[in-house]
């Protein structure tokens, strides 16, 4: 089914996504929110700008997104994937508890903020580019990958993982990683490391069209909570 | 109910349209780019400032005034006759819109001081000017100035923004800049004058957000002679402003290192040069530091500064496309008026992006 959704209110334009039978295509889409909300099933296509929280709860429907994405993509989903062909804004994957987001552009502030996973659910996000400050800002679960590709600085911003208890972070980088939280633990990727995130790679690379291999073999930084205790004594003398 | 009467613990929307080399446009765009953003406001609210829309009296201050009733407009009639020429006076043009009610007596008067009251002042024009509009605003009861810049003007009701651009017929008018705000009041019941933009000469703001310094920036600035009768984040933000710009003589991009001033942490770890730069301002005007989620587009004479607050917790896009530079909380916004943009990016926290006329785009990315 096509809808062109130009001046359609977000109300009505989802509506007519959850009617729809088999796979929906959106064009001249601007800023209607919350698309896709909730689905499980179908492939949405959107071009143009979504709104904010984009598969938002999303329960295994697939979305693809041919521009940018704004605030608040795949707000605490929990199976299924979404694909942005451009950059995303901040909170990408705010509280998500599974599937996968895949970003071939730049991430903004606070990309995975609260995320978390159980037993199988275990969301992942991969960013092709860079991300903002506050990556993974109090993580308790799950897998970020930022890539770094075409960025000649450090492809994070400041005060990564604060908060981070849980979870990991792999960041492409030859530059110096500095400032993070004592609670957090940083080393250089073993091959043993990189094997949790091999599988994400490779899809994304076969999506967006790079090497795969490539790109594995270059260095990584992996990021998890110390696992003694972290937060000891951070509010209280206990 | 009305502003300063009530603080009720605001989601906004902004969005900014600038033409670097001064050419006009009409109010068309503004008003289309901030009805995309409809969801983030309420109705009770919304607003725009547009700057060049009188050039025929660019040398005279544009007052708009909202009167409650016809007592009020005396009263203040007779204070403005007692301190300005008035060279002009109407009312301004507005068309009955659904969605827009309760409408006050909305006037605007060109003035200018008279030079032997102003002489007798002791004040420089500019300062003799705001003096004048804090004046009408605490002691004429029912008149409110919304609005006294020069070349500039602020049209603002309660309703959405897109409604209340139409009600003042926006489109008719013809600047080389305009701002708008959709308002989602939290603290304050939503009046007419407490509407964005906030406007004091031809400083406006408009501001999504909610400050948490709220209290300890009014104390500071009323030390400086500003009276905040509205209780509104705007409202103090504007004065700050106005108080860094005009009368200490900061530069705009000083003035967003004071207001969303990078962490001592931060701090610490630059090069020596701009440690010495960022301590000294931090020190220097520390009451002035904003905290808490804002985006804010500021308008003045000759150009806008768009800022974050420093954790970046409210959102902010900027896109440019030859000469015009478009500022907004959402991409949609801007794709709206401009679908094939040039470059388009969101400014990372604290990071001012200061647009001047045929000065270029100042930003740090």
């Amino acid at each position: 089914m096509n809808i062109s959704a130009e001046n359609m209110d977000f109300k009505e334009l989802n509506e007519m996504i959850k009617a729809a039978e088999g796979d929906v295509f959106i064009s001249d889409c601007y800023g209607q929110r919350y698309i896709g909300s909730g689905l499980k099933d179908k492939v949405i296509t959107i071009e143009g700008t979504p709104g904010n929280a984009l598969g938002a709860y999303l329960d295994g429907a697939i979305i693809k997104v041919k521009g940018n994405v704004q605030d608040a993509v795949g707000d605490t989903m929990n199976e299924g994937k979404i694909i942005v062909y451009g950059n995303a804004g901040d909170a990408l994957g705010y509280a998500m508890r599974g599937g996968c987001i895949y970003v071939k552009g730049d991430a903004g502030y606070r990309t995975g903020i609260h995320m978390k996973q159980y037993k199988d659910k275990k969301p992942v996000i991969v960013v092709g580019g860079k991300a903002g400050s506050f990556l993974g800002e109090y993580l308790a679960g799950g897998l970020i990958v930022v890539l770094g590709i075409g960025a000649d600085d450090l492809p994070v911003g400041e005060f990564t993982g604060t908060g981070m208890h849980g979870g990991c972070i792999f960041i492409r980088t030859d530059k110096e990683l500095t400032g993070l939280p004592a609670q957090v633990v940083v080393g250089i990727a073993t091959k043993e490391d990189k094997e949790e995130m091999i599988p994400y790679l490779t899809e994304y690379c076969e999506i967006f069209g790079f090497d795969a291999e490539k790109l594995a073999a270059d260095s990584f930084y992996v990021l998890r909570p110390n696992a003694k205790n972290p937060y000891k004594q951070l509010y209280t003398a206990n | 109910m009305r502003e300063g009467q009530i603080r009720i613990p605001s989601g906004c929307a902004i969005s900014g349209i600038i033409d670097k080399t001064g050419k006009r446009m009409s109010g068309e765009a503004i008003i289309k780019s901030i009805s995309v953003m409809h969801d983030r406001s309420n109705g009770l609210g919304g607003g725009f400032a547009a700057y060049g829309i009188y050039p025929e009296y660019k040398d005279f201050y544009a007052l708009h005034i909202f009167y409650e009733n016809t007592g009020a407009k005396k009263s203040c009639e007779e204070f403005l006759e007692r301190h300005f020429d008035i060279i002009n006076l109407s009312k301004i043009p507005t068309r009955k819109v659904k969605g827009i009610t309760d409408e006050p007596l909305i006037w605007r008067y060109f003035v200018t001081p008279f030079a032997t009251k102003l002489a007798d002042s002791q004040l420089d024009e500019r300062e003799y000017m705001a003096k004048c509009v804090f004046r009408v605003n605490t002691r004429i009861q029912g008149a409110y100035v919304f609005s006294c810049g020069k070349n500039m003007g602020v049209f603002k009701a309660v309703g959405f923004p897109e409604d209340v651009g139409r009600f003042y017929r926006l489109e008719e008018y013809e600047g080389y800049c305009f701002t708008a705000h959709g308002r989602y009041p939290t603290n304050t019941p939503g009046w007419w004058g407490g509407a964005h933009p906030f406007a004091l000469l031809d400083y406006s703001v408009v501001h999504n957000g909610e400050i948490s310094s709220y209290d300890a920036n009014r104390r500071a600035i009323e030390m400086y002679g500003y009276k905040c009768t509205l209780l509104t984040d705007t409202e103090v933000i504007t004065y700050i402003i106005d108080y860094l710009h005009r009368k200490i003589g900061l530069k705009m991009e000083e003035i967003a290192s004071v207001i969303a001033a990078p962490f001592w942490q931060t701090i610490s770890r630059m090069e020596p040069e701009k440690q010495k730069y960022h301590e000294y301002l931090r020190n220097a005007f520390s009451a002035q530091l904003i905290t808490g989620p804002f985006s804010i587009i500021v308008g003045f004479d000759g150009g806008i500064m768009a800022l974050n607050d420093r954790l970046k917790l409210r959102s902010m896009v900027v896109g440019e496309k030859g000469d015009k530079v478009y500022i907004a909380n959402e991409e949609a916004a801007i794709r709206i008026v401009e679908p094939d943009l040039d470059r388009v990016w969101a400014p990372s926290g604290g990071e001012p992006v200061i647009v001047l006329l045929n000065g270029g785009v100042n930003s740090g990315s």
